[in-house]
């Protein structure tokens, strides 16, 4: 097993990698930004190491910082964790041409990956079935890219090839609509991501977002670990999900895990891995594949029981994953609401001292997050403080005990979107049944 | 002698059979014994140690900065702009930067820190006189941490 690791990270994926290390015999070395010079995690990590300024870019994005921080201490590998550097190829390139282990698939398959049209055409040459589209990048002209857009139907979708995680797309409902819209993306992909290339893809009115969870080793095995419903979310951001995904066909689920299964076999795959898909009428759309952990694993280790970093340990040491198929077991059903430092009504962040925390607790109840009483929740960074997972035997169960938990959680202090949650996991339409990703938007309390 | 590999070198001796491990590296060595009350340090200080100017102590090798990030009003704390090896001269057979006791101006090398294979000088953004010298060639540093303290000149 691997000697040290590096947690290239923060927040609460830095206590849950840690925790794993730990558990394993791992040592650890905890990378943390002037700002989080007070965190939990840094506090319990055998060594920390301070990389920059609180600024993202010249800290969690430094890629020389983080790479001499596992000079200096000696470490055998990095962990990205998600977010940050977890999909930047270069960065997993220069991790492993330093000579360290990189926790994740190689440079290459997180740089096909990363790009949504070339991740895209893999998928269709395996067969993965894919949201029709432009299959390319769009030309640079009015008249052909209408033209495709007449092609795919409307409404249509633009999204940026080097986009992803919801960012850098605009819906456009007619022709007038799509040439401003194709304009305004590629203006803002050539900002955001330093690349133009946008393409088209038709645009489901209601879909459910439907993921797979992978898992691959270096020993060609590769095995799922079911699916997530994460229809549940503002602005293309995920804020509560659920596994496994209710009311899907099981020969249609059986179908889509083992194209997923072939489809990592094709990539020579490694690592844990989710492809993500929207599911409309019945039918799946390949949209993109998440290279890293996600932030919703939990909910998977929920109804399987099987610890997801703890597999990436092994696969990153070169082991064989612990469990093979035939040994993944799936049981009830589980929730996460991801709870965010932000006013539950207008969503602005909330950043400030925690004056007093109190963790939920009790049957099927599990809390993962890094803050304690009188932290201070820095304006810096993404505002997700705490994730509260609940398992039930049943869907019905799950949501009653994760509206139990979220009465009992206190965060005062500062403002969360704990009110918010409490009001989704009893909103009768979403305990009747699962809601598709606009749903939010659609009934929103003004 | 960086303190991580002293920590490790201690570790090895009592992991293992032996009574007594000497390391040399460049000007420095150390010696670790098995004594009967436990494992003793002993540490030979670097050979080519400057003539000190009067006013300023010599700083032990082993000094430990952890804890003292108040300074003196009138020293100039220089802090490590990165992540990396601190290194007190460009090369092992070159001279220091600076000693203590070293009138620096503006923009006058002070180290460099190497971290993938690059070295970074680090420059003094202060005039003044080296008074405090905290790392030594090989140390690890983190971003922020003391590497020097400069005694300004007053105008």
């Amino acid at each position: 097993m691997i000697d040290k690791l590096v947690i290239a990270n923060r927040g609460e994926i830095a206590l849950r990698i840690l925790r794993t290390c730990r558990e394993l015999g791992i040592r650890t070395v905890a990378l943390y930004s002037e700002a989080d010079r007070d965190t939990k995690y840094v506090r319990l990590a055998d060594e920390s190491v301070c990389i920059g300024p609180a600024a993202s870019i010249d800290s969690y994005l430094n890629i020389p910082a983080v790479i001499a921080a596992a000079e200096v201490t000696d470490a055998v590998a990095i962990h990205p964790g998600y977010g940050f550097l977890a999909e930047n190829a270069d960065f997993a390139e220069r991790v492993e041409q330093s000579g360290f282990i990189f926790v994740g698939p190689s440079a290459e398959t997180i740089r096909v990956m990363g790009n949504k049209i070339a991740a895209i055409k893999q998928m269709q040459s395996v067969g993965v079935p894919c949201v029709p589209g432009s299959n390319g990048s769009l030309p640079n002209d009015n008249v052909a890219v209408a033209k495709i857009a007449a092609q795919i139907g409307y409404p249509v979708i633009v999204k940026a090839a080097a986009g992803g995680g919801g960012k850098g797309m605009r819906v456009a409902h007619s022709e007038a609509a799509l040439l401003n819209a194709w304009q305004l993306t590629r203006n803002e992909a050539q900002a955001s991501f330093g690349d133009d290339a946008v393409y088209l893809e038709r645009f489901l009115e209601r879909p459910r977002h439907i993921e797979f969870q992978v898992l691959a080793d270096t020993h060609g095995h590769v095995i799922h670990l079911g699916d997530r419903d994460c229809s549940m979310q503002r602005r293309h951001q995920k804020i509560l999900e659920e596994a496994p995904a209710p009311g899907i066909d099981p020969k249609l689920r059986a179908k889509m895990t083992q194209c997923c299964i072939d489809a990592c076999h094709a990539l020579n795959y490694r690592g844990v891995g989710t492809l993500e898909f929207l599911y409309d009428n019945g039918e799946f759309f390949f949209i993109e594949m998440n290279t890293r952990i996600q932030v919703e694993h939990p909910v998977t280790e929920a109804i399987t029981g099987i610890d997801i970093v703890r597999e990436q340990m092994q696969v990153a040491a070169s082991q064989p994953l612990e469990h093979t198929q035939a040994d993944i077991n799936f049981t009830g059903h589980a929730v996460e609401c991801r709870i965010n430092a932000e006013d539950p009504d207008t969503f602005l962040p909330s950043p400030g001292t925690i004056t007093q925390y109190h963790q939920p607790g009790g049957p099927g109840i599990r809390v993962d997050s890094h803050i304690y009483n009188n932290y201070t929740v820095p304006p810096y960074y993404d505002s997700m403080i705490a994730k509260v997972i609940a398992h039930g035997e049943n869907r019905t169960q799950a949501l009653t005990r994760m509206s139990g938990a979220l009465e009992e959680m206190v965060i005062d202090g500062i403002k969360t979107n704990i009110p918010l949650q409490q009001r989704l996991v009893s909103d009768p339409a979403f305990v009747r049944q699962p809601i598709d990703i606009h749903y939010l938007e659609r009934n929103r309390r003004s | 002698m960086d303190i991580r590999k002293v920590k490790k070198l201690i570790e090895l001796l009592e992991e293992s059979e032996l009574t007594e491990i000497e390391i040399c590296e460049g000007e420095e060595s150390i010696r670790l014994s098995r004594g009967n009350s436990g494992t003793q340090v002993y540490s030979v200080p670097a050979q080519a140690m400057p003539p000190a100017p009067l006013n300023t102590v010599a700083e032990p090798l082993l000094d430990d900065h952890a804890g003292s990030e108040s300074f003196p009003a009138d020293k100039v704390p220089v802090v490590s702009p990165m992540v990396g090896t601190y290194y007190a001269s460009p090369n092992p057979d070159t001279p220091s930067y600076v000693e203590l006791g070293t009138e620096v101006s503006v923009g006058d090398p002070l180290c460099v820190i190497e971290a993938m294979k690059i070295f970074n000088q680090v420059d003094t953004e202060s005039a003044g006189i080296v008074r405090k010298i905290f790392k030594h060639s090989g140390d690890p540093v983190e971003f922020g941490e003391p590497l020097f303290l400069i005694e300004s000149l007053s105008p």
